[in-house]
This record gives C-alpha cells, sequence and structure tokens, in this order.
C-alpha cells in the first residue's frame, strides 16, 4: 500500500507544486491521475519511489518512508516508467535495455536473461531483441521502456503518459496489458490527460487541480461530472457529452464509455418497442 | 543530485543598472576580469579580484544566482587544489589556482546572468559576425537550460531504474555516467535536427542583410563602464610587474609538513 500524507512539495526555485496532498493507493488498486498541465501530477508520482522527497508530510510506501530511503530500494516495489522513452534508452540492443535495471538490482545472469526473455514476449519486442533501442518507431521505444521497468516486476507500477504517441491499436493493447498486469494482483497507476483512455478503462480517478485533489472517486462519478471536469481543464469523454445531448428518461447520466452506453440505449427502445411506442 | 548550478548561468529578465549597460561594454568588463584573473597566480591578488566583483553583483541584483554558480564551481575548484597540492605545486599556488577558477567563473557568471540572448545576438551581429554564426552563438547558450532539464529527467528515469550514480569507485562512477550522457547526446542531436528544419520552413537565411527592430546604441554609462574596465585591465598589469603582494607562501612549508605527517 502506498500512502501520501500531507503532502507538501515546494521546488528550490520557489514554485509550490503540491499544497497537502492525501491520498491511500490500495494494493492491487488500478488509478488514474488527471489533470491540467502544472497540475502537480508528476510531481506527485516522483514522490512514490523517492525520487522527490516531502518539503513536509510524509510518503509511506509498503510503511516505507521515503525520506529514509534510497530511490534504488523504493524502486524495487515501486516501478517509475517516465513519459519520454528517448530521456533513457541508451543500450546498444534492446536486450541489454530491459536488462539494465535487472543488472542494477544485482539480479544473477540467468535470472536476467529468463525475465529478460519472458517481458519482450509479452510486449511483442521479442523480433527486436539485438535491434538497436534508436532505430524502433515511436510507439516501440515506449515499450521498452515499459518492458525495462515491468522485467523486475514491481509491485506497484507507475506510468507516466502511457497514451502518448500511441496508435488506437497499441493503445488498446496497452490497456489490455495494463489489465493483465493489474489482474496479477498489482497496483497500477497512470498518470494522463486521455480521457476517452480512463473511459473505457475504468479505473478509480484521482482528479488534481493547482497542486491539490479536488475529486476522487469512480471513473464513471467523475468524468461524468461537467463542472468538476472543467475544473481539471478536462473534457468530458464523446460518449458522456452525446448522452448529455439525448432527450429522455430513465438514461443513466454517469454513461462514459461506447459499450455501456450502448446497452443502456438499447434497454430504452426495447422497452418503448413493447409498451407501443413508435 | 541535482543541476541547479546551471541555474547561475540562465538569465531572466531583470531591470538593474547592470542589466541596461550595453552588451559589448559588459563583454568587454567581463573579458578584462578574465585576463586579470590569468595575469595574476597570487592568491590574495586574486582574492581582491573576486571581492571586486561583489560590488557588481550587487547592483545587478544578482546574488542568488551568482552564489550558486559559485557552489556549483566549488567542487571543481577543490579539484584544481588537490591536483595541484599532489602534483607538488605548494599549497599557495593551489589556492590560487582554484580562486583563480572561481574569478574565471563569477567574470562569465555575471556577464551571462545580467545579458539576455537577444543583446548577446544583437552585440555579435554588430560586431560583424555572420548571421549564421552569431544564431547559433545565441541558441547554444538558450539551450543550455533546456539540456538541463533534459539531463534531470535522464536523471530521474535511470534513477528509477536502479542506478546509483553515487556508488563504487573512481572508474565505475565514471562508467555510471553512459547511461546519462547517450541519452542527452542523442536527443540534444535529435532537438538540433528538428531546429534546423524547423528554422528552414521559416526562410532562415533567405536574405543577405537583416535589418532589426533594435538597434544597440552605447551610452555614457557604458563608455565609463568601458573605461572602467580598461582601467582595471591597465592596472592589473602594472600591479603584477611592479608591485609587490604579500604571499602565502609560509603555508607552503606548514602544509608540506603535515603533507610528510599522512
Amino acid at each position: 500500500m502506498i500512502e501520501v500524507e500531507d503532502l507538501f512539495f515546494r521546488y528550490p526555485n520557489g514554485f509550490e507544486a503540491l499544497k497537502g496532498v492525501s491520498l491511500r493507493i490500495g494494493d492491487g488498486e488500478f488509478m488514474a491521475i488527471m489533470g491540467e498541465n502544472g497540475a502537480g501530477k508528476t510531481t506527485l508520482i516522483k514522490h512514490l519511489n523517492g525520487l522527490l522527497k516531502p518539503t513536509r508530510g510524509r510518503v509511506l510506501v509498503d510503511g516505507l518512508d521515503t525520506r529514509r530511503a534510497s530511490v534504488a530500494e523504493i524502486s524495487k516495489a515501486v516501478g517509475l516508467v517516465f513519459q519520454n522513452p528517448d530521456r533513457q534508452l541508451f543500450s546498444e540492443t534492446v536486450r541489454d535495455e530491459v536488462a539494465f535495471a535487472l543488472k542494477n538490482f544485482g539480479f544473477g545472469e540467468e535470472v536476467v536473461n529468463k525475465r529478460v526473455e519472458r517481458i519482450l514476449r509479452v510486449l511483442d519486442l521479442s523480433e527486436h531483441a539485438d535491434t538497436s533501442p534508436f532505430l524502433l518507431s515511436g510507439g516501440e521505444r515506449k515499450r521498452v521502456a515499459l518492458a525495462s521497468v515491468l522485467v523486475w516486476d514491481p509491485k506497484h507500477v507507475v506510468l507516466d503518459e502511457p497514451t502518448i504517441g500511441q496508435d488506437y491499436l497499441q493503445k488498446e493493447r496497452l490497456r489490455n496489458l495494463i489489465m493483465q498486469i493489474n489482474n496479477q494482483g498489482k497496483t497500477v497507476v497512470i498518470v494522463t490527460h486521455d480521457v476517452e483512455f480512463v473511459a473505457e478503462a475504468k479505473p478509480r480517478v484521482v482528479l488534481m487541480s493547482k497542486g491539490a485533489i479536488v475529486g476522487d472517486g469512480k471513473a464513471e462519478e467523475i468524468l461524468s461530472d461537467r463542472d468538476l471536469i472543467e475544473r481539471a481543464s478536462l473534457v468530458k469523454p464523446q460518449i458522456s457529452e452525446l448522452i448529455d445531448s439525448l432527450p429522455g428518461k430513465g438514461l443513466p447520466r454517469n454513461l462514459i464509455d461506447a459499450y455501456s452506453a450502448r446497452s443502456a440505449i438499447l434497454r430504452i427502445v426495447r422497452e418503448r418497442h413493447v409498451a407501443g411506442v413508435p | 543530485m541535482s543541476l541547479g548550478f546551471l541555474e547561475g548561468l540562465r538569465f531572466t529578465r531583470a531591470d538593474s543598472p547592470l542589466h541596461r549597460a550595453d552588451p559589448r561594454a559588459k563583454f568587454l568588463m567581463a573579458l578584462s576580469i578574465f585576463a586579470s584573473a590569468l595575469i595574476f597566480s597570487n592568491a590574495l591578488a586574486l582574492s581582491a579580484l573576486l571581492a571586486l566583483q561583489i560590488p557588481l553583483v550587487l547592483i545587478g541584483k544578482i546574488a542568488k544566482r551568482w552564489s550558486r554558480s559559485l557552489r556549483g564551481g566549488a567542487f571543481l575548484a577543490m579539484l584544481i587544489f588537490l591536483m595541484n597540492l599532489l602534483t607538488g605545486q605548494g599549497a599557495s599556488f593551489a589556492i590560487g589556482m582554484s580562486i583563480r577558477f572561481i574569478c574565471l567563473l563569477s567574470s562569465f557568471s555575471i556577464f551571462f546572468l545580467t545579458t539576455s540572448p537577444d543583446d548577446l545576438g544583437l552585440a555579435l551581429e554588430r560586431c560583424r559576425i555572420p548571421y549564421a554564426l552569431s544564431f547559433t552563438f545565441t541558441t547554444a547558450v538558450r539551450l543550455v537550460p533546456t539540456m538541463a532539464l533534459d539531463a534531470q529527467e535522464i536523471i530521474d528515469a535511470q534513477r528509477s531504474r536502479g542506478l546509483e550514480l553515487e556508488r563504487g569507485r573512481f572508474l565505475r562512477r565514471v562508467r555510471n555516467y553512459i547511461p546519462i550522457l547517450v541519452p542527452l547526446i542523442v536527443s540534444a542531436i535529435r532537438r538540433s535536427l528538428e531546429l534546423a528544419e524547423a528554422l528552414e520552413s521559416r526562410a532562415f537565411g533567405s536574405s543577405e542583410r537583416r535589418t532589426s527592430l533594435v538597434t544597440l546604441k552605447m551610452g555614457a554609462r557604458d563608455y565609463v563602464l568601458m573605461a572602467l574596465s580598461i582601467g582595471l585591465l591597465a592596472s592589473s598589469v602594472y600591479i603584477s610587474k611592479f608591485v609587490q603582494v604579500p604571499s602565502l607562501e609560509p603555508l607552503d612549508e606548514i602544509l608540506s609538513f603535515r603533507w610528510r605527517i599522512i
């Protein structure tokens, strides 16, 4: 479990990025942190593995205070995947890139090889194992970055903007992968602006604005709340806009994805049909 | 691990007599301090030269950033001190060399902290340096803080993958920087290619003679600043040739004595 208690953070240049954030992320939970640019999302997740230390308040990872442990120690439990793969890829081959963290954590060669091959297969990168990461496409580089963290099997996985630069098919795969990781009992936290992605994946949504949490709840509740969502400079999912624009009683207002909207609409149509209304 | 000291070279818009001074005059000032620092190797003379820069820092209202850049240079200054000491140059000389380094750093810190890249570009152009060259230079200066941000992001990403920069002996520590340097260089090259394309699509270099909206003009204050700078350089030359500055050499004996004990 990750506990964030009354967290304040001020950057050396004086900018106060977090103003009293409290958050409990349970084991095995799936959560999305959303909010406008500069809301403090990235600053918050950099606290989860101790890259940044609280100015005030504290962060506990499985009971361990992040101020009392090194980033490397905490990272074994909290895998943080950064937004831009080009800010971390450096090895000559994809295989070496993915093995980097395992070597840092001191795993033996056999374990390293086994785990690397496995994660490359899971992320559909096996055929590129001996390619230079710099020669891969943007989407592939992003997956290499993801593999380079998932490879050590951290209990909590934190992803910063995982969907940026991915085409629709890759997003779909990414969503499946996240679900799969989550189903294995891992905590998954994503930071994203991608409302549609969240609407389909339906995690717990934590909404941030100006360094504080302004909303926390089910995706259906948060994303269908126009006032709340606009406060964080986001827009409602298209399905939710569609539902809002439709007249008619009996249509739940918290529909945010195509699948549940379809069933709700079909149900009403059928009921009317039975009642004889054209 | 933080790259805050690079802040010490980053211009921020502010208003002070030094910010308003003509960049050419300021450059002459920085250059004469720089040259004076190279003329002296005496620790006391160099300390005086450093002290001389403090009023400039106060006038320019850049004390905070200036001191940050000096603190950033402190490690290198220590290294210079140790290197000189270990190669048997004597403590007074070693101290002198590290203060000289701080002086050099300080003179350019003052210049860059009070001169906007735009002013710098204008000054270079007025000195009849081709626009392509002056543009390259100002862009390089402008990109330093951006690169620093990149570097910080890369350091964060690699530390999250278990990289411990401070681990191991000297050679291992140097090797630890490979995962930082490779992405930094690759992203710098990528960025420069993108920049080149963006420039070309905005017709960079289409006209031979550019005219500019703002033109530089020297005022009375600028001439005073230039005169003072030349005065400083001249008196440095004079002092180093004809004046006996007390030296710290007695220190050498004390320190070398201690050295033998260790």
